[in-house]
């Protein structure tokens, strides 16, 4: 007979915090949505998600706010493993808020729609009344993310208050709201970015194709390499060359970089991620870049 | 690889921050992007060394402060073991926190400042990693350089607070002298201390044992959500999913369930990756019956020969968390224990404990923001709950005002009646 020793390895810790919060959140509000981009984290939350209701549906639509400016590979994907899952999408659009005037386009080279999102994204969460919105924001990412809670409080403007969090205690979640209040909830708050490699490889999640190195034509800007594109005005000493790449994270092609990489399977992406020195939105994302408290502003507003 | 949750307090300036910077550090944690930062930021500020505190310290405010508001959350890892830091600020008004950060921890780190000993903050930590029941605390006496490595300067700071632990029930109790700033004790034993025998805070980090902290004995299984597909393929399916709280679960284990005590059988533990020979804690499962039985959300599977307490009348020492109000006897709270929520009545307040001197306040009026008192509630529903120090998952609660919504107590069960 085999000795079992009742210990969990972090993975398994973490898969099962993970699906106690969706499952917590399914039962206590009355419509929850999961946010969902086709980055590698919101791929990984919809897969636990999967699992805390196996075999039943997911109880809950999946919601993309789309930037208009998305790598066609993942917006592919997007449909395809909705479709798998014969989960319900709705698509919250950017060019959208535009059009009907509800933000207004950035200009120039820079241009980003990065913080038009936080409109589009209230926008849809007032027209369909969610009340707990799922994210796949990691505390390790970055330092404003790190003082996030698992249910984050927002008012009815959709803002983040972090000088007055509720206290979180043991595993007792406080969803309690009123009309027009939401909850943003982050089950995998605890995962690091390895964390989330090495449970795509254990679990065999399947992702899109750009996180794998790949030939594609960039240019330098910032220190960060971006992807020649529509959505992004080049200026004229910005010159293109074809590289070997692929992408850490995945969000808008106008402000998410490519690291130079090797890495074309799961284990030499672990390999790399292990060895890194910088962390994944340092080297890819522009957004970040703007100031020192640049997430926590946005955050203030109601970004993901 | 195994979890190591810890969870540090500190007076302001105690040097946390720094001492949390140097363990990421140390240990390689620390992206250069990030050290750029803190480096750039350092000397904007016009520190005269990098202010390693800055790699914690990330809101707007905190930054020009100079102080920690929240608790933030850092992870690092060493070939043996994963950590999660929950760093929790040390002013008074925010000492909540704590509560909140070590409400999860398996060891709590209290710093002492080596040239003022222990003090209020000291004493408040190490009561209330005793009250949640941490089986380990390391006090980190730090800032060692500024007293010249004085050893007896240490072995005073260590009396200082053995004797006021001794007033406490604390397992596990170690003393480490460090220097956050310079690292000393940290990640390598410092050269600068040979008089020091122990073991640096890392090792000592990695090496303790905290696979026996949790209760496998007693099981108990909150039901949290009820799965029933209805379709095709899993017309009949009827699973009930949900965390186990204590004990272990197997296929065939007969079960009752509360509050209707009827019993069944385990017919098989759930998974999407198929089924489980044996389900323990903090596993989240789906567990199926023999039988058809009306279950829902909040009621209890557990065994027949070990029950939980079953009532209506609580005996628990309450942390009060609220700035904008206090408890007071006769109040309408509601309560969130396990999966279940309702409303309760605080009966009476039996002390206010004073946590410098451990003094019991009997009958006090109230309890206000960051007091901690023995109270006595009456729930509108039968809870299923164990003492604390028997299980930390069914003896916690939390009390949620019903017009602001707040979280404004953390329950910890002594008793019932």
């Amino acid at each position: 007979m085999s000795v079992t020793t009742y210990e969990l390895n972090h993975l398994d810790q973490l898969e099962s915090e993970a699906i106690h919060i969706f499952r917590e959140v399914a039962s206590e509000f009355e419509r929850p949505c999961l946010m969902f981009s086709g980055g590698k984290d919101s791929i990984v939350m919809l897969h636990l998600a999967t699992k805390a209701f196996w075999p039943a549906r997911l109880p809950f639509p999946v919601l993309h706010v789309d930037t208009g400016h998305n790598f066609p590979e993942v917006l592919e994907f997007r449909d395809r493993r909705v479709n798998e899952l014969e989960a319900r999408l709705v698509v919250a659009s950017v060019q959208k808020s535009i059009d009907d005037g509800r933000v207004i386009e950035e200009k120039g080279p820079r241009a980003s729609r990065n913080r038009l999102q936080t409109t589009t994204l209230l926008d849809s969460i007032e027209e369909n009344n969610f009340d707990a919105l799922f994210g796949g924001a990691r505390r390790d990412e970055e330092k404003a993310r790190a003082k996030e809670r698992f249910y984050s409080f927002r008012d009815e403007f959709g803002q983040w208050d972090p000088k007055n969090q509720r206290p979180e205690l043991w595993s007792l979640y406080n969803g309690k709201i009123r009309q027009g209040e939401h909850i943003r909830v982050f089950p995998i708050s605890n995962w690091t970015e390895l964390d989330v490699w090495q449970y795509i490889e254990r679990e065999e999640i399947e992702i899109p194709s750009v996180y794998f190195s790949h030939e594609r034509d960039v240019f330098s800007r910032d220190g960060m390499l971006l992807a020649d594109s529509e959505f992004v005005e080049r200026s004229e000493d910005e010159e293109l060359s074809r590289r070997k790449v692929r992408y850490r994270t995945v969000g808008d092609m106008s402000c998410t970089g490519a690291v130079e990489s090797e890495a074309e399977n799961l284990r030499q992406i672990i390999e790399e991620v292990s060895a890194t020195r910088i962390t994944e939105r340092g080297a890819t994302r522009a957004d970040d870049r703007v100031s020192e408290a640049a997430m926590e502003d946005r955050k203030k507003e109601g970004y993901f | 690889m195994e979890f190591l949750r810890f969870a540090t307090a500190g007076s302001v300036d105690d040097g946390k921050s720094t001492l949390i910077g140097r363990l990421l550090y140390d240990t390689k944690s620390i992206f250069q992007d990030q050290l750029e930062s803190v480096e750039a930021t350092s000397k904007q500020m016009g520190n005269e060394y990098t202010n390693l505190a800055l790699l914690t310290d990330g809101l707007r405010a905190e930054r020009e402060q100079g102080i920690t508001i929240d608790v933030a959350y850092r992870y690092f890892a060493t070939p043996k073991r994963k950590f999660i830091i929950a760093d929790t600020p040390g002013h008074i008004q925010y000492t909540r926190n704590m509560v909140t950060g070590a409400s999860t921890a398996d060891l709590v780190l209290v710093l002492v400042d080596a040239r003022h000993g222990v003090v209020e903050q000291s004493r408040r930590h190490a009561f209330l990693a005793s009250l949640l029941r941490i089986p380990h605390l390391v006090v980190c006496v730090n800032k060692m350089d500024l007293i010249d490595y004085d050893e007896k300067a240490f072995n005073e700071v260590k009396e200082e607070f053995r004797n006021f632990a001794m007033k406490l029930e604390i397992p596990d109790l170690s003393f480490i002298p460090i220097s956050a700033l310079h690292g000393d004790n940290v990640v390598e034993r410092s050269e600068k201390m040979d008089w020091y025998k122990g073991s640096s805070l890392l090792h000592h980090l990695e090496e303790v044992h905290i696979a026996s902290d949790r209760n496998h004995i007693d099981a108990r299984f909150p039901v949290q959500y009820v799965i029933r597909p209805q379709n095709e393929e899993h017309h009949d399916y009827r699973g009930y999913a949900g965390t186990i709280a204590g004990g272990v679960f197997k296929p065939g284990d007969e079960v009752v369930i509360l509050p209707s005590g009827f019993t069944s059988t385990v017919a098989s533990i759930d998974s999407y990756d198929g089924p489980i020979s044996e389900a323990f804690g903090p596993m989240s499962v789906t567990i199926r019956l023999t039988s058809d039985i009306d279950i829902s959300r909040g009621d209890m599977i557990c065994r027949p020969n070990n029950q939980p307490s079953v009532g209506q009348d609580l005996q628990a020492m309450i942390c009060w968390m609220s700035e904008s109000s206090a408890l007071v006897p006769k109040m309408k709270l509601v309560l969130k224990h396990t999966t279940k929520s309702c409303r309760v009545l605080t009966t009476d307040i039996q002390y206010r404990i004073d946590v410098n001197t451990l003094h019991r306040d009997e009958k006090p009026d109230s309890l206000k923001l960051n007091e901690i008192g023995r109270v006595s509630l009456r729930s509108t529903q039968p809870l299923f709950f164990d003492e604390y120090r028997r299980n930390r998952n069914t003896g916690s609660f939390i009390l949620v005002d019903e017009v602001t919504n707040a979280t404004v107590a953390a329950g910890i069960i002594v008793g019932s009646g």
